[in-house]
């Protein structure tokens, strides 16, 4: 099974994802894994979590690349690694019209990543989701509050070892 | 420059704009106050609030709170197994169940790698094309009653009603279908629905050039409409706006045409832009115009699905669906054109178990909504509901 | 069955009681809150455009709570939401009613085991006099579930509370099992 996956072609899509990352490799380095070549969805990981709204705004700004458009952004609970992440999926609408996905990762206590809400508007909103479901920080985001649980909600509820909490507000919460 | 109202007024004036745009200048300042709009309120579609910081009429800004109709859908989505979130899936964007399901298949089915076959392709994008008409029509429907005109509303849902029925008829549920599922559908249609369906489509066709008559070329509802939360293409770009939102500031972008699934390369549709002559590019008219043009292309796919739909004895749609769902390991984006525009599931598996490890739902509308603060800057109070109206809005899509 | 129907001629004086008149009245206006929360809300919007058509039997909703006397909770509260819920509640004049309409304001519905966010069941928080089951409910079970209510206005009367005038209605009520054998048979004979 694992075989046939290797010997099929690869596709126009994974093609065009590699000149785009390499693209962002010779300007970036090691700052940058290297491409995750599968047929689903090419991606690549920032390794240095610090630089990641440095090469957002190169992604988006290079005439080459031109990744104007940030289809989702997902936030992500790694347990066995200690890490928390987001995965970016991000497309050249209307221009290139590649597509790829950025990983980014932080420590799971108290870890910070750099906000891309400057960059994709998108990102703003997908950002205060993702630290309300996983309770990572955004560093430079202007309006860090929770956004679909209330204010005062306790946990972050999709992370792999949350417990719900019993009452809130005096209504029983749990069946 | 023209004076409002006697001398207790003389502090606002009201600056004719264009044709029928006015904005009010002030000579003073005065206080601001906070407006708070929802959650129970008729125009929020929902249980959206909005707190508007108001200066006399205008909105200085209005901050949309969510959650209220947060259901936890990806939380439910690690805890069952991957037939077994398609309902949970269809109670997300309850308008348009159908819709959703295929975009949840799609990248289910893009994991699994399984080849679906003809037959039900055919089925899955009559029944999704059908409830994006089912879905404008109370997108129309209810915008209309925003601004005030109760007939529309009347007309959209009556003929809503015969939308309904053919796919109760197919599925056997009025509105949550749970009827696309992964590598199939659930039932065959039912004998003769072709031609009931195909009847629709001859009904229906002078029903929306009523409709148009009767609201789009309306002169009220232009005029509360035209020029009211415009979004240049460009920022639409950027707030990651998709569906009739992106087409409605004149971007071409169709997932249907530009990331091709299903049978929809085979199928000739025209991805419809506002053309700039009736409404300015961009406003709340253009998209409601792009909304009331898809319904006509939708009704050109079912007559195209119709006649192409290869006709199978005995034909079994549940026959490529897996006894045991359990992909390999990996990432997935997988998206569909949902009447609100790109809705993407990111699904990941460990390849061990038969739950996903993670599935983020990219709701359009979530999406849509965050440019409301944009959007709503300096307008005039009642705008708001127009503006609201606009961007159609499903909260069970929003909160998830 | 009303009072209409009852072909009465033209002078004529009508004997009844006060309670008869007074339910009459409120049971044939019979208020809701326009408020809807989730998948079920736009069956309620179904039930009262075209094709259902909702204000012939008086039923129009309204948007405030306070013109209102029968509060349809219509989908998921959430604990966001319940809050909200409450004031509203609070908010309507009595004589109130409450109806909670599908699974999930019934019971949590689907969101039962793993909904962290979800109330389940809005009975938790105010009190319901008649549940509408279903996911959603149809419009005829909305229909059927408004006719309970006024039911439940015409059992009451001056001076007895709203528990008793509900077990007047449970003594009244029909068994529905006998009623569609009794329909089975018959459409087995023709």
């Amino acid at each position: 099974m694992e075989d046939t996956q290797e010997n099929k072609p690869q596709s126009a899509e994974v093609i065009a994802a590699k000149a785009a990352w390499q693209i962002i490799r010779e300007k970036f380095g090691d700052a940058v894994s290297e491409l995750d070549e599968n047929a689903f969805m090419p991606f690549f990981e920032v390794l240095k979590t610090e630089r990641w709204r440095e090469i957002a705004l190169f992604m988006r700004d290079d005439a080459r690349l031109r990744f104007n458009y940030m289809a989702c952004l997902s936030g992500v609970d790694y347990p066995e690694e200690e890490k928390l992440g987001i995965v970016c999926n991000l497309e050249s609408l209307g221009e290139h019209g590649h597509k790829i996905a950025v990983k980014v990762k932080c420590c799971r206590d108290k870890g910070i990543i750099p906000s891309v809400m400057k960059v994709w508007k998108t990102a703003d909103w997908h950002e205060r989701e993702a630290f309300d479901m996983y309770g990572m920080r955004f560093g430079g985001h202007d309006d860090l509050r929770r956004i679909l649980c209330p204010e005062d909600w306790e946990g972050y509820p999709l992370r792999k070892d949350y417990q719900v909490q019993e009452t809130y507000h005096g209504i029983k919460v749990p069946d | 420059m023209q004076e409002l109202g006697k001398a207790e007024y003389s502090s606002v004036r009201v600056t004719p704009q264009g044709e029928n745009r006015v904005i009010i200048e002030k000579d003073i300042s005065s206080e601001e106050m906070i407006l708070n709009m929802g959650p129970q309120h008729p125009s929020t579609h929902g249980v959206l609030r909005l707190e508007c910081k108001t200066d006399g009429e205008v909105v200085i800004e209005a901050e949309p709170y969510l959650g209220y109709l947060h259901r936890c859908f990806e939380k439910h989505a690690e805890m069952v197994d991957y037939p077994g979130i398609v309902p949970f899936v269809d109670r997300m964007d309850y308008l348009a169940s159908m819709n959703n399901d295929f975009a949840f298949c799609i990248a289910v089915e893009k994991l699994l790698d399984i080849e679906i076959p003809r037959r039900v392709e055919f089925i899955r994008v009559i029944v999704s094309e059908f409830n994006r008409i089912a879905s404008h029509l109370v997108a129309i429907g209810t915008y209309a009653i925003d601004l005030g005109a109760f007939t529309p509303f009347l007309f959209c849902f009556r003929d809503r009603e015969h939308i309904l029925n053919l796919l109760e008829w197919a599925s056997g549920a009025r509105m949550l279908y749970n009827y696309i599922l992964i590598g199939g559908v659930a039932h065959d249609f039912p004998q003769g629905f072709k031609q009931r369906a195909s009847e629709f489509v001859k009904y229906f066709r002078p029903k929306a050039v009523e409709l148009q008559r009767l609201l789009t070329e309306n002169e009220i509802f232009v005029k509360r409409t035209k020029g009211v939360g415009m979004m240049p293409a460009d920022v639409a770009v950027n707030y990651g706006w998709s569906g009739p939102m992106l087409r409605g500031s004149g971007v071409e972008w169709d997932l249907r045409r530009d990331d091709p699934y299903s049978i929809y390369p085979e199928l000739d549709f025209k991805v419809c832009v506002p053309d700039g002559k009736f409404s300015d590019i961009g406003d709340s008219l253009s998209r409601h115009v792009v909304r009331a043009l898809e319904m006509e292309e939708s009704l050109k796919i079912i007559e195209q699905c119709l006649e192409m739909m290869p006709e199978e004895e005995g034909f079994d749609p549940r026959a490529a669906i897996p006894k045991r769902i359990r992909p390999k390991a990996g990432e997935v984006y997988g998206r569909a054109e949902n009447p609100r525009g790109e809705l993407g599931f990111y699904i990941q598996s460990d390849g061990k178990s038969t739950k996903p490890l993670r599935c983020k739902a990219r709701s359009s509308c979530f999406v849509n909504l965050s440019a409301m603060k944009e959007l709503s800057r300096g307008q005039l109070i009642p705008d708001l509901v127009a503006i609201i109206g606009s961007i159609d809005i499903v909260l069970g899509e929003v909160d998830r | 069955m009303g009072l209409l129907d009852a072909n009465i001629s033209k002078h004529n004086v009508l004997v009844t009681s006060v309670d008869n008149v007074m339910n009459w009245a409120r049971l044939s206006s019979l208020w809701p809150m326009g408020f809807g929360l989730a998948c079920c809300a736009i069956e309620m919007m179904a039930t009262n455009a075209s094709n259902y058509d909702l204000e012939r039997f008086g039923i129009f909703p309204r948007s405030s709570p306070r013109q209102s006397d029968l509060m349809i909770v219509a989908g998921t509260v959430t604990m966001k939401m319940a809050e909200r819920v409450i004031r509203l509640y609070e908010q309507m004049p009595e004589p109130r009613y409450v109806l909670s309409m599908g699974s999930c304001s019934n019971c949590g519905g689907p969101y039962w085991k793993h909904g962290y966010h979800v109330l389940k069941g809005v009975d938790r928080i105010i009190p319901v006099d008649v549940y509408v089951p279903g996911c959603p409910p149809r419009p005829e079970a909305l229909i059927g579930g408004l006719m309970k209510v006024q039911e439940l206005i015409r059992m009451e009367q001056i001076g007895i509370s709203r528990a008793e005038a509900l077990k007047k209605l449970e003594e009244k009520s029909v068994d529905p099992s006998q009623l569609i054998q009794q329909a089975r048979k018959g459409a087995m004979a023709s």
